[in-house]
Parts: C-alpha cells; structure tokens; sequence
C-alpha cells in the first residue's frame, strides 16, 4: 500500500462510470497495455498516457481526493472509458501505477484545481457569498409564495373535484389529469407539488390495491396544501418542512457538523432529463445519518462519487427542516481511509419504530435510513415474489421493497448471506425495507447492492 | 409490510375500508363519510397512523444455510479482476472486423475459472449472482463456473428457478453422495433425476469402473432405450477387459443405438471377441496383391451385411450417397484391431503400409477408416503414419488430406509432438487451414508451435493482407500463446510503413491487432501472478 491510503476496489470504481458501455470499454482499459509513464502522488493524483488509435497518446489525469478527471480524448461522456480505466489499473495494479512526479502536462491541471480548492469559501452556507438586496429578494420571495399558495389552492380543488366524482375515475383509459395538474404546478414554481402529482399518475396502474394507495397519497398530498396554506401557524422545522416539500429551494443551514464520514451507500435514480445521486454517510463520532444528493444531465454521472466502504474526513451542513437526513457535504480533509465495519444497528422493530417516530417530524417522508443487524434474507418461495429481512431470534420480518431494490441486488444479498445472519444498511419505509449495502457476520467489507 | 390495527384503537367514525369505498365510488355517490375535504382530513390521519404504526411481518420460513466451503479465500486482486471479466461478459459481439486494440475479457473468463479451480480457490459469495448468470449464458463456460461457485452456488441456485441447471449435471458432483456409501448410492441411484443419475454413475465410475457396472446392471432391463445408451456411454471412462461380458450381452439389446454403442466400446478393446471377429472379417476384405511388379493393396468389399455382422454392431443400412459395399467394409475397418494389418500385409511397418498403393481406388476408404481406427483405439504410431509429413504438401504424401482427419489423430498423439507437428504444419503451409489444428493443441502453446503462429502472421501481414482474415487464428493466440511470449511480439505492434501492394490501412490495422494480442498475453500472465497466493 502507498501513501496515498486504501486504493479503491474495481466495483467502487465501476460505479463512477456513466454508464453501461463506458463500464465495459473502462474496464479493458484496465490492464497496463495501453498505457505509459504512468504514476501517482501521494496527494491522490494519478496520470498516465494512453495508446488510442491515433498517433499521440491520450494524457489521462485523475484527482482520486475529489474524485475528479481530465483527459485529452474527445469524448462526451464523463467521466470518460480513459478515465474510469486508469482509475482500474491504479486500483488494482500498484506495479503499472508506481508513486512519481507528476509530468507537468498532469501537473498544470493539479495546481489548477488545488488553487481553485483553495479559494472555496469555508463550507456551503456561502459566508462568502455575494451580498444581494434583501429588500428585492424578499420582493421575489414573498411573489414566489403568492404563485405556490395559488397552485396549492387549485390543487385542492382539483382533489376535491376528483374525490366528488370517484377515485375509479383515475383508472379509465386517458386520463388526464395528472400530466395536466404537474404541468400547472411547474407553473406555480412549486416543484415538489408538481412531482408528487406526477407520482400519483403512476398509481392507478401499480396493481391490486392501488385505490388505497391512491387514497394515501392525495389525502398527504391534502396535507401538504392544507399546511401549507396555513404554514404561518406551524413550528418554525415543520414549516420548513413543508416549504421543502412543497419545493422552495432552502440552503444547507446550521453549524457545520465535522466528522469522520463512513460511506453507507451510493445510488442513483434517473429520469429522462435528470440523474440523482444520493448518498448516504454516517458520522462515526456523531452517530448521525446524512444524505447528500448530486445531481447530473441525462447520460452524465453527477459529479460528486463517494464510493461505498470510503471514510471521509469532512464537514456536513444539514438542510433545515424537521426529521430532515439531507445535508450538505463540505470541507474534506485529507484522502479517504478504508472502513472498518458497518455502523452499529438494530432490529427489524426498532428499525419499523424510527420510521413511526421520524413522521412525526415529517408526515411525507417515504422512507428512513436504518441499519439492521444480524438478519436474514429470505427468498421467496415458487410462486411468491416477497423477499424479507428476518430478525435471527424474534420470528419477525420486514419485507424489502422489491419495487425499488433490482433482482441483482436481492440475490447478492442472498448469496453474501449464505442463510446465515449479515448486516444490512438500507431505508426502512412504509413500502418495505430496500437494502443498499450489505456485511457479511464478522466482516470489515461492506458489498454495494446498488 | 403488516398493518397494524391501528384503526380499531380509534380513527373516527369512519374505518378506513369505509374511507377507500367512499374515495373510489366518490363523496356524491357516498355522502355519509362528509364531503371531499373532510374525506381526505380523516384519509390523512388514517394514512400517518397506518405508517406510523407498522409494525414487522411474521418471517416466513427461513431457507437452510449455505454448506461450508473450505476452499481459501481468492486473492484481493483476483478478486477485482474477476469481478471485470465477468463485468464485460454481456460485451456486444465485435461488429465488423475491427476488434480495437484492447483484450476481450469475456474470452479470458474460462482460462481466469479453469485457473482459479486448479488452484482450488473459494469464490467471492458476492459474485455468485454474477457467476450463475454467467453460467446460465455461456455453455462453454458453464462447467467451470459451478465447479468454481461450489457449494453456496449450488445452495443459491436452488433457491433460484432461473438457476435450476445448475442442480443439474456438471457441478451436481457437490450434491452427490459419497461413492463408497453403498446405501446412499443406490438410493439415489433408483429414485433421483435422470441427470443425477447419469452425474451419480459417472463419480461412481471414476472411484470404482466394477461398482459403477454393477450399479448399472441392478436397473438395466427396466431403463428406457435413451437412458440406456447415455448409461452405457458413461463406460467409456475406464473401459477395461473387464467390461466385456457387460458389453457382449448389450449387443443383443432392442435398441439399436445401444447395440452400435456397445459395438464400438468392445472394438477399442483388442483383446475382445467382437473385436477379434470384426478382425477375421477386414482382413478376409483387404490382402496383399503380389502378382504386378510392386505390392498393391486389393481391396474386396464385403458382399452382404449378415445378421452376425449386425449383430456385431455394423449398421447395414448406408447414408445417402454411399455405396453398402464401402459403408460395410469402413465400419469392419474401422472396428478391427490396428494389430491385424502388419500381420495380413506382409510384415510391413505401420508407416510402409499406408504408403503402400492401393487398386481399383479403395484407397481413400481404406485410410479414412484407418484413420477413425486409430482415433478410436488411441494408437500413436498409426496415427503419426496416417498424418503423413506435416510439410508435405496436401495430398501428396502418405498422409490424409483432410483436416479434420487430421486435427483427430492429432489429439492421438502426446503432447509436444502435437504441437510439434502442427508448428512444422504453419511453417510450411501458413495458417489459412491451421486453425482446427490449433484447436486441438494444448494451451499454452508450446514455444515453437507459438513462434511458427507468430511468424506466419508477421509473414501475413508483410504480404498486404487485413489482420480479421486470420481473425480466427488470431484470437486463439490471444487465449492460448505462453504469455511469455509477449516481450518478443513488442516489435509487431508498431505501425510498419504502408508498403506497395498493401491493401490501403492493413499496418495500422495490423499493428493494432499485435496490440491487443500483447495486451492480452500481459493481462493473461497478470491473471495468473494474481491467482497465485
């Protein structure tokens, strides 16, 4: 090992790759062929030259602190098959990457970002931030609050107008309310309403049961409008809440939390216009959870990647609001060292009680991250499809939310445990349990399930 | 997740199935739980207390536990990299010609399995997933695959429908029971699945070729006539005179299959009856002809297929095209003991025989059955003598001209000579038929069969063609060249200047292809540093 602490592991570089074919072409990148002169510092710089079908080699430089990439090749994609390929060879092959200067071509581009590092002001609350005019920017607020509780006030409506006539009406061919309704809610500038709408488009075709699930969530979409409306008689973290949910955009807020950061998981979901990150850290001094979100364009990885098993010496600034996990990642210090273990955690109960405990702060949260210990994964029997979490003494189980965990992660738990007792990371919620890393009993290496 | 009965404790006046009943049919139809307002206030409390009081499930029934492995943990490293090979096995094949300068991962998987099982190593319980599905895709790599995902693979796949053909054959060997276990041998012997059975007799064969017979003989005569020849073939592991009173009396079976099957068994054995009788029968067809100025073979054709013949496995009925009187005496030639000619002809050496001159054009029969003789009986010295001189040119020598003739009798011989004869082959012949010749060599190749493979493609592409005509051959190299070959293959991998003649871009093309061939070979030998602790 070199100094320059734990060199990833091929999966946790894999999940940098911003999709499929640059994973493939990444990865027979990485063998020493291709490249020359390569080498890395102890600062986490890592460069090398690679042969392409061109005359002049591409000169590949990579940041593994951030992580961060440059390349001279003329691809769009990012980070780029040279790119994650390097960061392969670097990971698995200390001889083909040994510790060097770096070549001034690489070296240009490290001061580059080491001096812009530098300038950054001291977290995310923006201390440094240009002075604005207060009086114009509460003028656009309080304009922007008059268009939100318009839209609320037609949402409203429109659920009354739906519930007067009959959910049964959502199921018929053509119906088209929601696209409608989403689209009136971008209008109104509140983003969070206009997604939720959008969701409950979804339902009325999600199987056996969806009345009631339909039912759910008009009457928490109800909540929202109704408390928002009434927003100025709420405590101070629930009307952030709201404002949060509703949409208004809020910066991370509070005093920065620094901490030795273990990385629990990292996923990404995506729409067609929008690629979302979200990681998830648990202080290991603090003991709290945090979830910071990236964002990325269609077909772009979001930049920011925190592979699964990292510790991460940092600052965190969560978001206001009640219940809230979201926060902002901050100041790094240092490079990431390796993870001794998963968090401490609990059973299947206490997990389904933190979730209870944690709507009171936040009626319309989904879901709350939870560790579970010592417990079962049991695959379904022919004919079924419920998978669940056992706890390995009390006969009790939370089943995992096969709508949001893929067929590969479930049987990777499956086989990580063996049929014996593991510990499994995920988000506890009223959908089931989805599991997102998994230790197997004894064991210092968490596996993504992601 | 289970609801709770929160609702009993007390929601207002409305249950929630009241509250569902009146939202779907709609407040105008259901007056009675108020209006769309007060519906979703009592909707939104029942809803938070719903989630808010979930409580666990009652498990179901857990699935047993995995049986240990013992084998050791697999290196860090081997473990990334298989983690990439199996990463790339989806890899779209390779349209076009061009194949980039970069290793086909996908292609090093089966060497990577084969590797890590000589070694004896555990595999990663995180990659099962991967391995199976793996497995499921590739058939070629499918028997490595299981055997290396062992006894938590077999335990995966049975809780996995899609993964049930792992239970089956091949890696089955870890759900069989000890061969000595008399007991539990014949339990699974009399009630398990055709594959177990077929796995069962094959483990039971391998430990013991007596046991493995009478096994088979206690359920004999109530097997179905598919079941009975696979059961059958299975003997051809460790066949041995002591088969013979077994194969014999399979002769006379009802299937015809079977009969053949049995047939062929006993003709590998010189030593048998049937082997003696079909002996009797070639050399009545085939003598020697002194009356002209050199010896010459003369050749009669049997005349009819009787019933002892038949009886004897020979299959009287030909393929279209060919004539029953040559379709009768290949089979005879092909059955009798390669012992019989030197005596019949005259004393000659296996080698002067099959130079000797044959009448009336018998003479291609005559070899190719020669040919299948020696395949079937393993003998080298026919073999060596029926593939002629590997610089001759084709059709001239003594030899056979064909290649897949060839590539059998090849594998009759060991194994430097194989690569030997094949390495003169190239040299002489180039590569353009080599490849089913290769395919037979043992990997890695042997040094000098390697560098004649590496010369005729430098001599391939000095001659101006494109590297994907000899992409076959090509990608051979990259799975079965010693990796130490890699440093002297550096100097090809420059991009020569385009010479007259050349087809337009081949250099560069070809310079590529040396790319990725050494890249291959230096991932190859890395695999190997990696899979060694």
């Amino acid at each position: 090992m070199t100094q320059q602490g734990v060199r990833w592991t091929a999966e946790q570089v894999l999940a940098l790759a911003p999709d499929d074919a640059s994973r493939k072409a990444g990865s027979r990148l990485g063998t020493a062929g291709p490249w020359s002169e390569s080498g890395c510092d102890g600062s986490g710089a890592v460069w090398s030259l690679c042969k392409g079908s061109g005359s002049r080699p591409y000169r590949t430089v990579l940041d593994t602190s951030g992580p961060a990439y440059q390349c001279s090749c003329p691809s769009r994609k990012f980070p780029c098959k040279h790119a994650v390929g390097l960061m392969l060879l670097w990971s698995a092959d200390e001889q083909s990457v040994p510790d060097g200067t770096a070549p001034d071509w690489a070296e240009q581009w490290l001061a580059g970002r080491r001096a812009r590092a530098h300038q950054k002001p001291l977290g995310p609350t923006g201390a440094t931030a240009k002075p604005v005019d207060a009086e114009a920017a509460r003028r656009r607020a309080e304009k922007r609050a008059e268009r939100i509780t318009a839209g609320t006030t037609e949402l409203e409506q429109r659920l009354a107008d739906l519930l007067r006539g009959g959910l049964a009406a959502a199921e018929r061919p053509g119906y088209g309310l929601w696209e409608e309704t989403a689209a009136r809610m971008v209008d109104a500038q509140a983003p969070g309403l206009a997604a939720r709408v959008r969701e409950l488009g979804a339902i009325p075709g999600s199987g056996p049961g969806w009345p009631a699930r339909l039912l759910e969530e008009c009457a928490l979409m109800h909540l929202l409008d109704r408390a928002w409306l009434g927003r100025d008689t709420l405590p101070e973290p629930l009307t952030a809440t709201v404002r949060s949910r509703v949409g208004v955009p809020a910066a991370a807020q509070g005093p920065p939390v620094r901490d030795h950061w273990q990385v629990l998981a990292q996923y990404d979901t995506a729409d067609a216009k929008l690629t979302t990150r979200r990681v998830w850290l648990y202080g290991r001094d603090s003991g709290r959870s945090a979830l910071i979100l990236d964002y990325g364009a269609a077909g772009r990885a979001p930049e920011l990647a925190l592979p699964v098993g990292l510790t991460i010496d940092a600052e965190v600034t969560p978001y206001p609001g009640g219940g809230q996990s979201r926060a902002a990642l901050g100041e790094r210090y240092g490079t990431p060292t390796a993870t001794e273990g998963p968090p401490p955690g609990g059973t299947v109960t206490e997990a389904a009680e933190r979730y209870g405990r944690a709507l009171l702060d936040d009626p319309w949260l989904a879901s709350c991250p939870a560790t579970l210990d010592a417990v079962i994964p049991i695959p379904p029997k022919d004919g079924d499809d419920t998978w669940q979490l056992a706890d390995p003494a009390a006969e009790l189980a939370l089943p995992i939310a096969t709508t949001t965990t893929s067929r590969a992660a479930l049987w990777k738990l499956a086989a990580v445990s063996g049929g014996a007792p593991v510990t499994v990371f995920g988000e506890c919620g009223h959908r089931g349990f989805t599991p997102l890393t998994v230790w197997p009993a004894g064991g210092r290496e968490g596996v993504a399930l992601t | 997740m289970t609801r709770a009965t929160i609702e009993d404790v007390g929601g207002g006046p409305h249950s929630w199935e009241e509250l569902v009943t009146a939202a779907l049919l709609g407040t105008d139809r259901r007056p009675a739980v108020g209006p769309p307002g007060e519906l979703l206030d009592a909707a939104a409390t029942q809803t938070l207390r719903r989630r808010a009081g979930l409580v666990p499930a009652v498990a179901a029934e857990r699935p047993s536990a995995a049986p240990p492995d013992e084998r050791p943990e697999l290196p860090d490293a081997a473990r990334r990299r298989l983690a990439l090979l199996l990463a790339d096995r989806s890899a779209p094949a390779h349209a076009g010609g061009r194949r980039g300068s970069a290793p086909d991962l996908g292609e090093l998987l089966p060497q990577w399995l084969a590797l890590a099982n000589e070694r004896g190593l555990r595999a990663p319980a995180a990659l099962l997933p991967t391995l199976l599905d793996a497995a499921r895709a590739r058939t070629d790599v499918r028997p490595q695959a299981l055997a290396f995902a062992g006894p938590r693979g077999v335990w995966l796949a049975g809780l996995n429908p899609e993964w049930r053909f792992a239970l089956r054959g091949g890696s089955g060997s870890a759900l069989l029971p000890d061969p000595k276990d008399t007991a539990s041998v014949q339990l699974l012997w009399d009630e398990g699945l055709f594959a177990e059975r077929v796995a069962l007799l094959g483990a039971v064969r391998a430990d013991d070729p007596d046991a493995a017979r009478a096994l088979l003989a206690t359920s004999w005569a109530t097997e179905r006539a598919e079941d009975r020849l696979l059961f059958l073939d299975s003997l051809r592991a460790g066949l041995s005179t002591a088969d013979e009173p077994f194969l014999e009396q399979a002769l006379a079976d009802r299937s015809r299959n079977v009969r053949a099957t049995a047939a062929e068994l006993l003709s590998a054995l010189p030593a048998s009856a049937l082997a003696g009788r079909m002996a009797a029968r070639a050399a009545s067809c085939v003598s020697l002809d002194r009356t002209g100025d050199e010896a010459v073979i003369s050749v009669e054709a049997p005349h009819e297929c009787d019933a002892a013949m038949q009886r004897d496995g020979v299959v009287p009925r030909p393929p279209t095209g060919r004539g029953e009187r040559s379709w009768w005496l290949g089979q005879l030639v092909e059955s009798a003991p390669l012992g019989t000619w030197p005596r019949r002809l005259g004393g000659r050496t296996v080698a002067a025989i099959v130079a000797l001159p044959v009448a009336d054009d018998w003479g291609d029969e005559l070899h190719a059955a020669w040919c299948r003789a020696a395949v079937r009986q393993r003998d080298p010295e026919w073999a060596r003598a029926l593939l002629g001189a590997p610089a001759a040119p084709p059709g001239e020598g003594a030899g056979t001209a064909s290649l897949a003739e060839r590539a059998k009798l090849l594998s009759v011989l060991a194994e430097p000579e194989r690569a030997d004869w094949v390495a003169r082959f190239i040299s002489a012949h180039g590569l353009s038929e080599a490849f089913q010749l290769l395919g037979v060599c043992v990997v890695p190749w042997a040094e000098a069969l390697g560098r004649a493979v590496v010369d005729a493609l430098e001599i391939a592409r000095d001659a101006g063609s494109y590297p994907w005509s000899f992409s076959g051959v090509m990608g051979l190299a990259e799975r079965c060249l010693d990796p130490a070959e890699a440093g002297r293959l550096e100097g090809l991998t420059a991009t020569p200047p385009e010479g007259e003649g050349a087809s337009p871009g081949a250099g560069g093309y070809w310079a590529e292809a040396f790319q990725r061939l050494v890249a291959t070979l230096r991932l190859r030998e890395t695999m190997h540093t990696e899979l060694t602790p």
